[in-house]
């Protein structure tokens, strides 16, 4: 006889730990893989999982085995038209071995391991060993940010916080106390009932009497009480809650082409992903501009078009207002990202000079200017480099050529520093 | 016969599993004397079996990144659909654990039931390997003691030593059983209580074998020593390595000898695919068989059960794009009916073939057959011409000394012995696996390792040789030298590997 078990509800995973140190011998094939994804993938899906191919040699585990060469025989199901002593001419390509052709074509190829590792694996891969500088300098009390916790039992809540268990034992204690000695005293009575002998007519009436009294007594105990009742107490506790704005600024000049703008692009994507990896809280503000500076939507900021010239210290200016007028630097961590193809009027940079260093750079954890395109630096680019020396400390500036770059110069960006001692 | 549906639908309850638990039970039992453990069925879903398949099957086993990739490779099969898994999982212990998934209707569970819970279970009990190689009563408290102390050690020295020691276990796996003599059962308690004994004596042992101050009064007989130690080569190479590897600490040689009894208590399954698949297929078919001739399961229970019977025991033609090899289900399959059909309905050509089981009881033949065989000497015994024509079967020859694969034997009159020979020797794992052993130790020189290659037909090693010599000098610690010998004594090619 058989004996059946449920094993359904057993915990989950037990693999987990094997897979993670699959993934960590694999670790540097796996990031090369995230960060070719990177560059081959869309704006939309970049937060999804990801196929990892890795080449077949790389991953196996060696035995002994027996080479190609030498005389062996094999036996073979389902021959057709071969007699005794034919001869066949040995496939092409090499190994003559067991005569079994094996091209794979369907799929991905016999040669790659492949396997999927999750969203969440695959962040974590496309922004390993990278840190926000300065992050959370300020760490605040948001208004509306609370964690519930329990604190133990309470004689007040509401029903749906009722805590069963402990109800019903206090319910228990409270009948005990209320009923152990009228309850004891009608075990006696009853057992003297049993002894009486039927002569004793009057004394039983007695007894019976005193018996229904404890009986209305007792019942009268009531088996739950409102004072019983107790409730799991939840206490809110203000959770420091770090919250962060992130500027998109992007001129869209004529010179700008979509190229370029999407190039941009992927660069404010990277951006967005990693800061919502580290803040719970994101506002983005997007931020276009040719001689004039709008604050516009998502939509309207990656693919409207407009012509024109380029005044970049109005993008710079405008920033710098919605700062002061809705993102206290107390409050929120202010990370800015500007691109462009670093064209500007000559005279305008004195005043981007004058805006960087007196309203914006104070304020901002950090500042990251790409510069996209294959031409020789523009008059922006010198004009950052200057100041990029003043303020190494959130102050960083790179160029892009294309989009295979993003990634690589993020990386750059955003690369670990170890802090000394 | 009564005649009594056990059920009509196709979903399955605990209640029916019971039932049909209990009716395969007493038809194996009470009309067909197979003998099992107790069973114990699991219900397990379909993740539960990804976890199972990725740990070689078993319900504990220590953690190693290979069984990671395994399970990564099987999640990404499944999902994509381009795989199913297997009904069942089944376990040599006692008693006998199956895993049953739920997806499964109600005829596949019963189908498995059958096939595990009294073939396989029936196999694992009576086959000879398995009575003397494996202890069912011990391996699921010893992989929990090894799961245990492999995780301590992980604790204790790291994670990335235990690791690259596992690598090199792992790759030297095959090369850790014996082969000849019956190795003591495993325990979990005694393992535990003999490990601080082992300790102490190996430590001493090892001692006085790298003694490198002279012991004046054995002068003259530490030098004879030196020329030979071992004194015959050794086949179990990870037992050499353990009782004899100069630099390895006591955790190091515990850990190999885990690897060396995980390894022999795989040994048996090994050398009996064919047959443990084919009696398991072979009894699943009979079981359900004989539940529909007792009127106890309806024609649509056994449609779906022959439907999936039928793609289990499918064999692809060699030119077909699926062949993959021999399916050891159809061939064991085949075999194991033909045996009944020999004992029952023999042809004159039987009566030529196996005169000793011609007309003798089917039960018994095949009991007889499944505790004293393994794939090998099973096929060399037992394959009929029948088998050979059913399955079409033909041998190549591929020498590499002729131009062309010859055509070494047809399934004709000329050609049987030929093909059956040829067959069984497929299946001699010693056949399949080069033949390494340890040749010798220089002790009072460099304390390199020698290993031999007996080569066989010329066959020269594979590609992975010099990983190979990584993993065992990763082990030994001192320079590995391995020589591919002729039978005449030729060395065909030498491998080294030292510090250098």
């Amino acid at each position: 006889m058989a004996y059946v078990v449920d094993r359904r509800l057993n915990s989950k995973n037990k693999s987990l730990v094997n897979r993670q140190r699959f993934l960590k011998r694999y670790h540097n094939q796996i990031r090369k893989a995230v960060s070719d994804a990177v560059s081959r993938r869309n704006m939309t899906d970049m937060e999804q999982g990801e196929n990892i191919n890795i080449p077949k040699r790389d991953i196996s585990e060696p035995i002994f085995h027996h080479g190609s060469g030498g005389n062996r025989e094999i036996v073979h199901p389902g021959n057709k038209e071969f007699i005794q002593g034919d001869k066949i001419p040995r496939p092409q390509g090499g190994s003559g071995g067991s005569g079994s052709g094996d091209a794979s074509d369907s799929g991905e190829g016999e040669d790659n391991f492949a396997f999927q590792i999750s969203q969440q694996e695959f962040l974590e891969y496309l922004f390993e060993d990278l840190a926000l500088p300065n992050m959370i300098k300020r760490q605040l009390v948001g208004s509306d940010s609370f964690d519930t916790r329990r604190a133990g039992v309470s004689e007040v809540g509401n029903p749906n916080q009722l805590n069963i268990v402990r109800s019903l034992k206090s319910a228990y204690a409270r009948r005990m106390a209320l009923g152990g000695k009228a309850r004891r005293e009608r075990r006696e009575l009853k057992a003297e009932l049993e002894t009486l002998p039927e002569s004793e007519a009057a004394r039983r009436l007695v007894v019976e009497e005193e018996i229904n009294r404890l009986n209305v007594r007792l019942n009268a105990i009531p088996f739950l009480d409102d004072f019983d009742l107790k409730y799991n107490l939840q206490v809110k506790i203000p959770k420091p809650s770090p919250k962060a704005v992130m500027f998109c600024v992007m001129d869209v000049s004529g010179s700008m082409t979509q190229d370029i703008k999407d190039t941009a692009k992927r660069f404010f994507f990277l951006l967005y992903l990693f800061l919502k990896k580290n803040y719970e809280k994101i506002d983005v503000i997007f931020i276009r501009h040719h001689t004039q500076a709008q604050e516009v939507d998502e939509e309207t900021f990656f693919y409207s078009r407009e012509t024109g010239g380029t005044v970049v210290s109005s993008a710079l200016k405008l920033m710098a207002e919605v700062i002061e007028a809705r993102y206290s630097p107390d409050e929120w961590n202010i990370y800015a990202a500007q691109a462009s193809d670093g064209d500007n009027w000559q005279e305008d940079n004195m005043r981007c000079h004058k805006i960087l260093t007196e309203d914006i750079l104070p304020t901002v954890q950090y500042l990251t200017y790409i510069e996209i395109g294959d031409r020789q630096p523009q008059g922006l680019w010198h004009l950052y480099e200057h100041l990029q020396g003043d303020y190494a400390d959130r102050f960083a500036i790179q160029r892009v050529r294309n989009n295979a770059e993003i990634y690589p110069v993020f990386r750059e960006l955003f690369q670990k520093t170890i802090d000394k001692g | 016969m009564t005649g009594k549906l056990i059920s009509t639908s196709s979903d399955w309850t605990f209640e029916t599993i019971q039932a049909y638990d209990r009716e395969i039970g007493r038809i194996a039992r009470d009309k067909f004397k197979l003998d099992t453990y107790p069973n114990q069925i699991e219900i397990i879903r379909s993740d539960q079996m990804m976890d199972a398949y990725a740990s070689v099957g078993m319900p504990v086993f220590y953690n190693h990144w290979s069984y990671g990739k395994h399970f990564v490779s099987v999640e990404q099969n499944y999902s994509r659909g381009r795989m199913g898994l297997a009904y069942e999982i089944v376990i040599n212990s006692n008693p006998c654990i199956a895993y049953l998934m739920e997806e499964n209707s109600l005829t596949m569970q019963a189908l498995v039931i059958a096939h595990a819970c009294y073939g396989h279970n029936s196999f694992f009990k009576g086959n000879y390997l398995f009575r003397s190689w494996t202890d069912a009563d011990a391996i699921i408290d010893y992989l929990l003691f090894a799961k245990n102390y492999i995780a301590q050690c992980e604790e204790r020295h790291g994670v990335q030593a235990v690791e690259q020691l596992l690598d090199s276990c792992h790759a030297l796996m095959n090369y850790g059983v014996d082969r000849y003599k019956r190795p003591k059962p495993i325990s979990a308690a005694e393992e535990v209580q003999r490990q601080k004994e082992r300790e102490v004596y190996v430590q001493q042992h090892i001692n006085d074998l790298w003694r490198t101050i002279p012991n004046r009064k054995q002068n003259g007989q530490a030098l004879k020593e030196e020329v030979n130690f071992p004194a015959d080569p050794q086949e179990n190479i990870l037992y050499f390595m353990e009782k004899n590897a100069p630099m390895l600490e006591n955790w190091q040689r515990e850990i190999i000898r885990i690897v060396r009894k995980v390894a022999q208590y795989f040994y048996p399954q090994r050398q009996t695919q064919v047959m443990n698949e084919g009696w398991a297929t072979f009894w699943h078919y009979t079981l359900l068989n004989e539940m529909y001739d007792e009127g106890l399961v309806n024609e649509g229970f056994m449609m779906e059960f022959l439907t999936s019977h039928t793609n289990v025991v499918a064999q692809p033609d060699f030119d077909s794009r699926y062949y993959s090899g021999i399916n050891p289900y159809a061939l064991g399959f085949a075999m194991m009916k033909d045996i009944r059909r020999i004992c029952e309905n023999p042809t004159a050509e039987d009566k030529v073939w196996f005169p000793d089981i011609v007309g003798s009881n089917w039960i018994d033949t095949l009991n007889y057959v499944m505790r004293n065989y393994r794939d090998e000497s099973f096929i060399l015994q037992f394959m009929s011409p029948k088998i050979m024509r059913d399955f079409h079967f033909f041998a190549l020859q591929d020498d590499d000394r002729a131009n062309a694969i010859e055509v070494k034997a047809i399934h004709n009159d000329e050609g049987y012995r030929a093909l059956r020979e040829t067959l069984s020797q497929q299946y001699n794992l010693s056949y399949r696996e080069p033949d390494i052993q340890v040749e010798s130790v220089n002790l009072r020189g460099d304390r390199s390792l020698t290993l031999s290659h007996y080569m066989n037909e010329r066959r020269p090693l594979g590609n992975d040789t010099y990983e190979m010599l990584r993993h065992i000098h990763h082990i030994w610690g001192y320079d590995v030298h391995l020589n591919s010998v002729e039978p005449d004594g030729r060395r065909a090619r030498s491998y080294r590997l030292g510090a250098s």
